[in-house]
């Protein structure tokens, strides 16, 4: 509500404009009508261009299958390579086989990490609808694998049992409390981070309205946006990594 | 960024102004269309990756690996040949330096041979000169000798004759020849 007081000022004294949340807005792209489930948005356009980069790097970078890479072939490898030794060093040599939905995730949110960081574009990894998906389909997803492979044994992963039989109750309860949290830490982490700093870019920018202030509003854009490319690679190694800590403890349960 | 008004899509989320009420990411009437794209788009994601790229980089990877291998067992053999070329090599060498000893002990040996035959034969050459030599050497001096004898008789004679005696030719060769051997 603040926000839009902060805004309606703004327009009504006309110098400066104030709207640093207006870029998180879901629009049709064509028409003006309502957002029904189906409607192409700029949410749609957005993914649709993340999946055209993953397809021109992935597919038609390594079109050459050359010995020597390319220098595209060699991003390629090179993010395979760091996907999948994270995979195996983590969830192990069975944790190879989640591989390629691992790596799909990964190369998802960094490809929209990464486009969201052009001026003007929209960032979907900033919206918790779209970040919940990705972190409750991952807590569902590990959460029945776990079971499918190890059953009720999988249980054991709440009974700790190297401590003492008094306190095995207590840490069970808050094990389970923070298992069901792991979801909702997963996916808020990813659309808070991405949604705050996209947020202070827009609010420095703002501050550019007033001539005396906007040397020190570029330098500070500059210096976030710096920081926001660091953040659009960070996110998704995190997410990635957890991902992959997640399947090792529904593959191995016992520790 | 809708900043011109647009009476239509304002709603729940959206002031008259275009501007956004409250954060964008709550507006609960937008979800139904992220959450469709965005498995839409993973969707997509995932038939590529799995289908095309991962299997493609995966064998391009294996691939490398196998050529890197191969080529250092290559290198490997390589470097054991070079080795053995090595020495075979000294070895030769060794053996042609044991050989050309060996001609050289034997032509110093000919040499040795020869020279001793022929220092041999210089040798009796230079006696049998020598062995000639002194056979002239003598007779010189025999003939020297039978000269001197000669001589003193005449001289004898002819000292007898001119100191006015009469001597005969017997006694004076005699006299000489006394005084000759004494």
């Amino acid at each position: 509500m603040r926000a839009r007081n902060v805004a309606e000022e703004a327009h009504s004294e006309g110098g400066l404009v104030f709207h640093p949340m207006d870029q998180f807005i879901v629009k049709p792209l064509f028409g003006d009508g309502p957002v029904e489930w189906y409607t192409p948005t700029n949410v749609t356009l957005w993914l649709g261009l993340a999946v055209l980069c993953t397809v021109a790097l992935f597919v038609l970078g390594t079109r050459g299958r050359a010995i020597i890479p390319t220098r595209v072939q060699s991003i390629a490898e090179l993010a395979y390579g760091f996907i999948y030794k994270m995979v195996e060093d983590i969830a192990g040599p069975e944790g190879a086989r989640y591989f390629p939905k691992i790596f799909t995730l990964f190369v998802f949110i960094i490809m929209t990490n990464y486009l969201a960081l052009i001026p003007m574009s929209f960032s979907p990894t900033s919206h918790i609808a779209a970040t919940a998906v990705l972190g409750f389909g991952v807590f569902i997803a590990v959460t029945a694998l776990g079971f499918i492979k190890n059953g009720t044994h999988f249980l054991g992963l709440f009974w700790m049992s190297e401590a003492p039989l008094v306190l095995r109750p207590i840490i069970a309860i808050i094990e389970v409390i923070s298992y069901f949290v792991r979801p909702v830490s997963h996916s808020i982490r990813l659309a808070g981070n991405i949604m705050a700093g996209h947020t202070v870019i827009k609010v420095f920018a703002a501050f550019a309205g007033i001539a005396a202030l906007s040397p020190v509003s570029v330098l500070a854009i500059v210096a976030i946006y710096g920081l926001e490319v660091l953040v659009a690679f960070i996110q998704a190694y995190v997410f990635t990594i957890l991902t992959c800590v997640y399947l090792r403890d529904a593959l191995h349960p016992g520790h | 960024m809708a900043t011109e008004p647009t009476a239509a899509a304002a709603g729940a989320c959206v002031n008259d102004a275009g501007g956004a009420i409250g954060m964008p990411q709550l507006c609960v009437e937008w979800m139904p269309n992220q959450i469709f794209w965005l498995v839409v788009a993973l969707a997509v994601i995932y038939f590529v990756l799995s289908r095309i790229a991962l299997p493609r980089i995966g064998s391009v990877l294996a691939e490398r690996k196998g050529t890197i291998t191969n080529d250092l067992t290559a290198a490997e053999e390589l470097k054991a040949k070079a080795v053995e070329a090595e020495k075979a090599y000294q070895d030769a060498l060794a053996r042609a330096r044991a050989e050309a000893a060996r001609i050289v002990a034997e032509a110093r040996a000919d040499i040795q041979k020869d020279l001793a035959v022929a220092t041999a034969k210089a040798d009796a050459e230079i006696a049998a000169k020598a062995a000639e030599s002194e056979g002239r050497i003598a007779e010189i001096r025999a003939g020297a000798l039978e000269a001197v004898t000669e001589v003193a008789k005449d001289t004898a004679k002819e000292l007898v004759a001119a100191l006015g005696g009469k001597a005969d030719a017997r006694s004076v060769t005699a006299a000489v020849t006394a005084r000759l051997k004494g």
